[in-house]
């Protein structure tokens, strides 16, 4: 059984998305331009928790879609094939602000990946990443425009984000 | 779980959840195909051969169109051009594709077995795209697709498989793929070309074309193969129509919600009347369709991980 210590309850959860969704509406003044793209599996459900509190700081509702990133991954070669989850973008990407959605930043490739599948879809004005961990140990020159919390962690521990919207407690543990 | 086989060579040794993971990739593939743009990097630098000897339309467009999609690098063999006709063994053809260093072949052989000696001689991925009578299983994982999407379950569903089903790979695939996933199958045609040893498959023989079609759910019609029978199965192509074609008057007694299916080619007017195969009952295009989202699928899950060889005996 690995040990695991918890880094956010509900409550801190919450309040970091609230915080998250007021510097996102603090740095994009013209809301109709924003559109929100929840990585699969753990940022779909974070986009659309933070659509729906964009929706309440600008009075109108944010698009917001989902993004599997799975084909474009670049380790198909050393692994068994992921699982593919939907991809719903039902919205136009050009010329909005994208703000990318996942719940744990690590070494960077999934977002490489998103952006690389986000490109299939149109020709974002801008890119902004919004993430509820920020573990460290980038691969990638990546960096995340909102962070609910930073965690330094070390390269074999897990960070475990269990969101209620898919059975878990709401709540953010790391297991070493 | 997760797909660990190198090669695609038949059904018969697939289980449903394998089956089932096939489906739910080619879900996300059709997606794809609805885009602007419809192609993924997922096989990037990947080279496949189309080894395709013997005739097709279909699926050697669909794995072609489906390797492009996936950004493959493709080589087409086409036989009659080929060395084959100076008497070139398959092996060696082979062999020398892969001092290419080619990654995958697909291919489509008269010979029952061709897909599984390669697997055995080759490094390369071998997907079966119809060996012989034996097996065509991406036909019958496009089939379990198509079902799936249009009844929401294969589970529990009256399929009934009407014509030549002897001389069939598609049959034979759709057989073990529609039992594994709980499907109630039903074989009919005539007796010289649907003999009762099929029972042991797990499936009810009949030979009576209004038994089979009265509860189907789904009707699959397959075509008479003419260059796979050794005699005349039966009298005449007139014989064969009028007491197993699907014509209007055995369709109006089917339920109403009972769909058509075919793997193509259609022979109209003889498994099936003209306006029928046309008509909103008939999933035939949309079977093309889903070919291609499952062939993707196929690809990129056959191209994940190095798991153990996967040979068939």
């Amino acid at each position: 059984m690995p040990e695991s210590a918890l880094i956010l309850n509900p409550a801190a959860m919450q309040r970091a998305l609230t915080r998250i969704a007021h510097e996102i509406a603090e740095r994009n003044e013209s809301g109709g331009e924003v559109v929100i793209v929840g990585i699969q599996r753990g940022g779909v459900p974070l986009g659309q928790r933070l659509g729906g509190l964009l929706a309440g700081i600008w009075g109108h509702a944010v698009p917001t879609g989902s993004l599997d990133v799975s084909m474009h991954r670049d380790d198909l070669d050393r692994r068994a094939a992921p699982h593919v989850q939907p991809t719903v973008i039902p919205f136009d990407v050009t010329g909005k602000t994208v703000v990318l959605v996942d719940d744990v930043l690590f070494s960077g490739r999934t977002i490489r990946a998103a952006m690389d599948a986000l490109n299939d879809f149109g020709r974002p004005r801008c890119i902004q990443l919004a993430v509820l961990i920020d573990r460290g140990h980038r691969e990638l020159p990546i960096k995340a425009d909102f962070v609910g919390k930073n965690v330094p962690t070390a390269p074999t521990e897990r960070v475990r984000v269990r969101l209620a919207e898919m059975g878990g407690a709401d709540e953010v543990v790391i297991e070493k | 779980m997760s797909w660990h086989r190198k090669h695609l060579l038949d059904i018969e040794s697939l289980t449903a959840e394998e089956i089932t993971l096939v489906l739910d990739t080619a879900r996300a593939f059709k997606a794809v195909g609805e885009r602007a743009i419809k192609k993924v990097p997922a096989l990037r630098g990947k080279t496949v051969v189309n080894l395709f000897v013997e005739p097709s339309t279909r699926t050697r467009t669909s794995f072609e169109l489906s390797e492009q999609r996936l950004s493959a690098d493709i080589v087409n063999f086409n036989t009659e051009a080929s060395s084959l006709k100076k008497g070139e063994t398959l092996k060696d053809t082979a062999r020398n594709l892969e001092a290419l260093n080619i990654d995958f072949i697909d291919i489509r052989h008269s010979a029952s077995g061709a897909p599984h000696f390669l697997a055995r001689v080759l490094n390369a991925s071998v997907i079966n795209a119809g060996d012989g009578a034996h097996e065509h299983p991406t036909q019958a994982l496009l089939d379990a697709f198509t079902i799936r999407e249009k009844k929401g379950r294969i589970a529990g569903l009256n399929v009934t498989i009407l014509g030549d089903i002897l001389y069939s790979r598609v049959a034979r695939s759709d057989i073990w793929a529609l039992t594994k996933m709980g499907a109630k199958v039903t074989l009919c045609g005539p007796s010289t070309l649907v003999p009762r040893v099929f029972e042991q498959m797990g499936v009810r023989v009949t030979h009576d074309v209004e038994e089979a079609i009265r509860d189907a759910d789904i009707i699959n019609l397959l075509r008479i193969q003419h260059e796979r029978q050794r005699k005349a199965a039966f009298p005449s192509l007139g014989e064969y129509t009028s007491l197993f074609g699907l014509n209007q008057a055995r369709l109006a007694r089917t339920k109403p919600d009972a769909l058509i299916m075919h793997p193509g080619p259609i022979n109209r007017g003889v498994e099936i009347d003209s306006a029928i195969a046309d008509c909103d009952r008939s999933l035939v295009l949309q079977q093309v369709t889903n070919g291609l989202a499952v062939r993707m699928a196929v690809l990129f899950l056959v191209n994940g991980g190095k798991g153990p060889q996967e040979v068939a005996p």
